[in-house]
């Protein structure tokens, strides 16, 4: 019994220490994104490392989802004879929901685990060390270019995964399901809203700052040897999607419960 | 001019440091030796200011390195790491040049390679390795990489982690004589660490011993022989009978 309790106890101590370490690793890499130095090459790097690099997972996963959506719409739809809604509610499913959730875990795989893997190595390599004692602020370095490339590309990720999503439905719902092209076309537009395009490039940013946050977290605290890099690549992945899908209830309800 | 003075550093219940008082005099070459695990590193990674000790006072010419007063002396202070800790990403010239090509030392990138190039050629490595990346080297050449970075920006002060460790005796002596060189040659205030004791004899005016967390002999390297010390006895003579356990 008194074992059960200092080990919830001391849990408990862990989970908040735990907290209060990434609280201050947040706060320090937002004060430094605000302040010059701004390292401009590592940016574009990086740019092309979670933006460009995730094109092809993010297109071909949209692609399929966007199809299978139309099958379950239109399968949906006909137990209550409403089978014309398949364009306009994968176009808005697609841009609301699954185009932000799908595309930020699909990024959060390839580019939390790889951010995580390659500073984990430079911490347990002595690098960021070495950047230190060459006057030059890990954080600045490693961590701000890659946060300020996520919130940035991330959204833009989202914006192609969700016309990629819809096409896929409008493949599957004119090749599949007999729909007209053109009647297709129109009512996957009209009933989208503007907002309904924004919320989810709204949600892309955020899922974009957890992913490079957390990857570049869990790699800074990385400790040594090999098991250590799995380990920090296992945590930044693991808790980049857990937190891309608790954040993307809070933000779905911040914009649409009403 | 390095004082360290009633250094103590801790890791939870681990105490590494209990106290190590030390003093390098400008231009002169200082080699702490003792056994692994003893807390080598950690004396350095304190003068560096990367690890924040629990008490005691450090200066490295004057300054602080654990206050406000860091940035300074890290312009003034090179650092040879225990692996070399080259920028894999960077090829060698920008590793050499990282100090010319970011933050307040920058100038252009011309420059700054002419400058790498010249630091390569230093330590006897050639031109036409400029555009290497660091995987592409042996272990001896990234050390020399390492170490014409940490000569690159000209400092005042310098340290060196195991620079002999992980390589043939032959390229260790090369690294040495390296070192001394510099030392000499350009009046660089040193602290080497090292288990060889080899690199001792080539490179230090002083040594010290750190043991159980404190200096257990300190003097110059023509004392070293004579000492009595039996910490030190044993260390030179590489016996597993002493004060110092061989299983830990
Ligand atoms: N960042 C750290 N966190 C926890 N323990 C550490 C850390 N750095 C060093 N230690 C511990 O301090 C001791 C001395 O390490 P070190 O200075 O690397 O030894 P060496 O004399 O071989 O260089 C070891 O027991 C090591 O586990
Ligand atoms: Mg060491």
């Amino acid at each position: 019994m008194i074992g059960f309790t200092a080990y919830t106890g001391r849990m408990f101590l862990n989970l908040c220490s735990f907290i209060g370490e990434l609280a201050i690793f947040c706060i320090r890499v937002f004060t430094n994104t605000l302040t010059p130095p701004f390292f401009m090459r590592a940016f574009f790097s990086s740019v092309v490392q979670i933006g460009w690099l995730s094109l092809p997972v993010v297109g071909i996963t949209s692609f399929f989802t966007g199809g299978a959506l139309a099958l379950q719409i239109y399968a949906g739809g006909a137990r209550f004879n409403a089978e014309e809604v398949v364009p306009s509610i994968v176009a808005i499913g697609m841009v609301r929901e699954l185009g932000p959730v799908l595309g930020g875990l699909m990024v959060a795989a390839r580019v939390a685990s790889s951010i995580a893997a390659e500073i984990g190595t430079m911490k347990v390599t002595e690098q960021i060390d070495a950047l230190s004692t060459l006057s030059t602020d890990p954080i600045k370095y490693l961590v701000v270019p890659r946060l300020v490339a996520a919130f940035l590309t991330v959204p833009l990720l989202v914006g192609i995964g969700d016309s990629i999503g819809i096409l896929g439905g409008y493949v599957v719902g004119v090749t599949r399901l007999e729909f007209n092209n053109t009647i297709y076309l129109i009512n996957s537009i009209n009933y989208l809203e503007l907002w309904d395009i924004l919320s989810g490039l709204v949600k892309g940013a955020a899922f974009g700052c957890i992913i490079a946050l957390m990857g570049c977290f869990f790699g800074m605290r990385c400790e040594k040897g090999a098991r250590g890099v799995g380990q920090a690549t296992k945590s930044a992945v693991v808790s980049a999607s857990v937190l891309i899908l608790a954040a993307n209830y809070f933000l779905t309800e911040a914009f649409f419960s009403s | 001019m390095i004082e360290v003075s009633d250094l103590y550093k801790s890791f939870d219940q681990n105490h590494v440091l209990r106290g190590v008082n030390l003093k390098v005099h400008d231009g002169k070459s200082m080699v702490i030796i003792g056994a692994s695990g003893q807390g080598k590193s950690v004396i350095l990674k304190c003068l560096l200011g990367l690890i924040k000790p629990n008490s005691g006072k450090i200066l490295l010419n004057g300054f602080d390195p654990n206050s406000r007063q860091k940035s300074v002396i890290r312009s003034k202070v090179g650092m040879l790491f225990q692996g070399g800790a080259l920028f894999d990403s960077l090829p060698i010239w920008q590793n050499v040049a990282f100090r010319y090509l970011h933050g307040k030392q920058k100038i252009n990138a011309k420059e700054a390679r002419k400058i790498a190039i010249e630091k390569l050629e230093r330590v006897g490595l050639k031109k036409s390795f400029a555009d290497n990346f660091p995987s592409e080297l042996s272990g001896g050449m990234q050390k020399r990489v390492a170490l014409a970075r940490a000569i690159a920006t000209q400092p005042e002060i310098i340290f060196f982690d195991e620079p002999t460790t992980g390589l043939d005796p032959i390229m260790a002596q090369v690294i040495n004589d390296l070192i001394r060189e510099l030392v000499v040659e350009l009046g660089i205030t040193a602290v080497t660490i090292t288990h060889d004791i080899q690199s001792v004899r080539s490179i230090a005016d002083e040594v010290a011993l750190l043991h159980n967390g404190i200096i257990q002999w300190s003097g110059l390297l023509n004392q070293l022989d004579k000492s009595k010390n039996k910490y030190l006895k044993q260390f030179i003579a590489g016996s597993t009978v002493g004060p110092i356990e061989s299983l830990r």
